[in-house]
């Protein structure tokens, strides 16, 4: 699969990334490479194949759910800690809805 | 000698006999890691407020006469995707530069617990994202065996520590072969558990249904003893396994006798030169201590490199969502509006691999392209697995290649994505799996760099991995 640059400014758009002129250029070469490589996968018989989404060991339905109680958490002091900007024991980020 | 130069048995004795304090075996190590690290760059800083603290306590038991831990005294370095309470914790990007974790990882609690010295934090590529360390923000690491070659990644700083001596023992992280790779380029031994045997809290996640935390070591027993130490269940980790941990360094009995073991046909084909003949001649050395070897079949081997790659960059892109600049990290000085916020600090804070696995991720997840990438390489992932437990219905452990080629140039392959993801098809197929792996060194090329010999067990058997290396380990 050939990625155009369209598509590649999309994506970035999907994923809050802002991408330098230079840096669109190489992900639609780079991205493009390695898409074509991933559609090998076309090949390979699937059918009746049930998706896999990770190993887990077996156990119970209900083995690794705790009891629902109160336990202590991290303190709002501690979770604002290491926030760029913080005041009045919030978060403090941009505008959110632009006038 | 350096302190670090011991074993986990050697400092338990010392520290017995009152050869040497924990405090003043710390201090050397501090000092020896101090000196030594420019030559590698693997460290990218050491701990010494927090190391010289649990030393003094590990003193005042040994005074007391009380029983020590497995890991007594003894100095670990930690990969910087580990959380460590109070002690910066960067993942290797700048995105985290300033980042002090305010919670430790459970492994780390265990460490501690057993007695263990947290003295530093290992160097690696961006959020675990490479095969050479060459991707971290903090500069490339440099192999201890051959300077001008990498040491493998993305657990690169914790293999060379190890190797280097600078650490006796230090924890990485796996995701598609990311601590058996550096392993084998370094020359030590590198272990991935199984799956869910060791808990994942406080792990930062690359790609969640692939991350492991395992050990590096100089000797298959020293990595038995430190993966014990970490595994069982742990409650903040629900994929954590309720399974029993054996003792698996007192199994290390050295009896391989009639062990069968699998030679997969898949692999063997692409592997070069003397990677290939260092393996060979590794099988004929289990042929010879009494192992019953045979060719075994994993045909979707093919097919593994580009599953994988589409499953950790999906999983990759959903998890690397939380950096936003908005409650931790960097954000950017351009940030007018919520989304310039966003985009920018993840834009200027993320490093170039980081930002292709999130593209790709983005794009393999999006709008129709979900059931042609994502569902089939999930499938695929089936198929890989469903070859392992078809092989272990005949074998008790796989032997194979980890990298087809040993360390090489910084630099060398730095511009090729796809072909520096092609270089992990022998170690990602574990992975998919969540079978345990590790590599264990089996000789040197003629230019002197290591090469490390893959063994796969089933899931929850690493006794029987953990025997084999051993035994091979002293053969």
């Amino acid at each position: 699969m050939k990625l155009t640059e369209a598509q590649v400014r999309y994506v970035a758009d999907l994923a809050n990334l802002s991408l330098s002129e230079e840096e669109i250029g190489r992900m639609v070469h780079h991205l493009g490479g390695i898409l074509e490589h991933m559609d090998q996968l076309a090949e390979i018989d699937t059918e009746g194949v049930a998706p896999m989404t990770q190993f887990l060991a077996e156990a119970e339905d209900t083995a690794t759910l705790r009891e629902d109680v109160e336990r202590p958490c991290l303190s709002n002091e501690a979770a604002l800690e290491n926030a760029p900007v913080s005041g009045d024991g919030y978060f403090k980020v941009p505008r959110v809805i632009e006038r | 000698m350096t302190p670090a130069d011991q074993s986990i048995s050697n400092i338990r004795a010392g520290l017995l006999k009152k050869e040497f304090s924990a405090v003043e075996l710390t201090t050397e190590a501090l000092a020896f890691a101090e000196r030594e690290n420019p030559k590698t760059n693997a460290y990218l800083r050491l701990s010494p407020e927090r190391a010289l603290e649990t030393a003094a306590r590990l003193d005042k038991l040994v005074a007391s006469g009380e029983t020590l831990g497995p890991l007594a005294g003894v100095p670990v370095a930690v990969k910087d995707v580990i959380l460590t309470k109070g002690l910066r914790t960067t993942c290797g990007s700048k995105i985290l530069e300033n980042y002090t974790p305010p919670y430790d990882a459970t492994a780390i609690q265990r460490i501690e617990a057993a007695g263990g010295i947290i003295i530093g934090k290992t160097n690696c590529d961006e959020f675990a994202m490479g095969s050479s360390n060459e991707n971290s923000a903090y500069g490339v690491v440099r192999n201890p065996i051959a300077p001008d070659r990498v040491p493998g990644g993305s657990s690169g700083g914790s293999a060379a520590v190890v190797a280097q001596k600078t650490a006796v023992l230090s924890l990485g992280s796996d995701t598609g072969g990311s601590i058996r790779q550096p392993a084998s380029f370094c020359g030590v031994v590198g272990v991935t558990p199984t799956y869910g045997r060791v808990s994942r809290y406080g792990l930062t996640a690359f790609a969640s249904s692939l991350d492991h935390i395992g050990p590096f070591a100089r000797s298959v027993q020293d990595a038995a003893t430190l993966l014990e130490v970490m595994a069982g269940r742990d409650p903040m980790d629900s994929t954590s396994a309720n399974v029993p941990v054996p003792n698996f360094a007192a199994k290390l009995d050295g009896d391989i006798r009639g062990l069968r073991i699998g030679v997969p046909v898949e692999y063997m084909k692409h592997a070069t030169g003397e990677t290939t003949e260092r393996i060979n001649e590794a099988i004929e050395t289990l042929r010879r201590m009494g192992c019953v070897v045979s060719e075994i079949s994993l045909p979707a081997t093919d097919y593994a490199v580009a599953a994988y790659y589409i499953i950790c960059t999906a999983e990759a892109s959903s998890n690397l969502a939380r950096f936003d600049g908005a409650r931790y990290g960097y954000r950017s000085p351009d940030s007018g509006t919520l989304s310039d916020m966003y985009r920018h600090s993840r834009g200027e804070g993320f490093g170039p691999e980081v930002k292709r696995r999130i593209m790709l991720g983005t794009y393999v997840l999006s709008h129709g392209y979900y059931d042609a990438y994502y569902v089939k390489a999930q499938k695929v992932r089936a198929l890989v697995t469903r070859d392992f437990t078809n092989a272990f219905q005949s074998v008790d452990a796989i032997v194979a290649p980890v990298s087809p080629f040993p360390a090489f140039r910084i630099g060398e392959k730095s511009d090729d994505p796809l072909e520096m993801y092609l270089s992990d098809i022998y170690t990602i197929t574990g992975s998919l799996a969540g079978i345990p792996c590790m590599s264990v060194p089996c000789g040197v090329t003629k230019e002197g760099l290591p090469v490390g010999l893959q063994i796969l067990c089933d899931h929850f058997d690493e006794a029987t991995m953990f025997r084999l290396a051993d035994a091979f380990e002293k053969r």
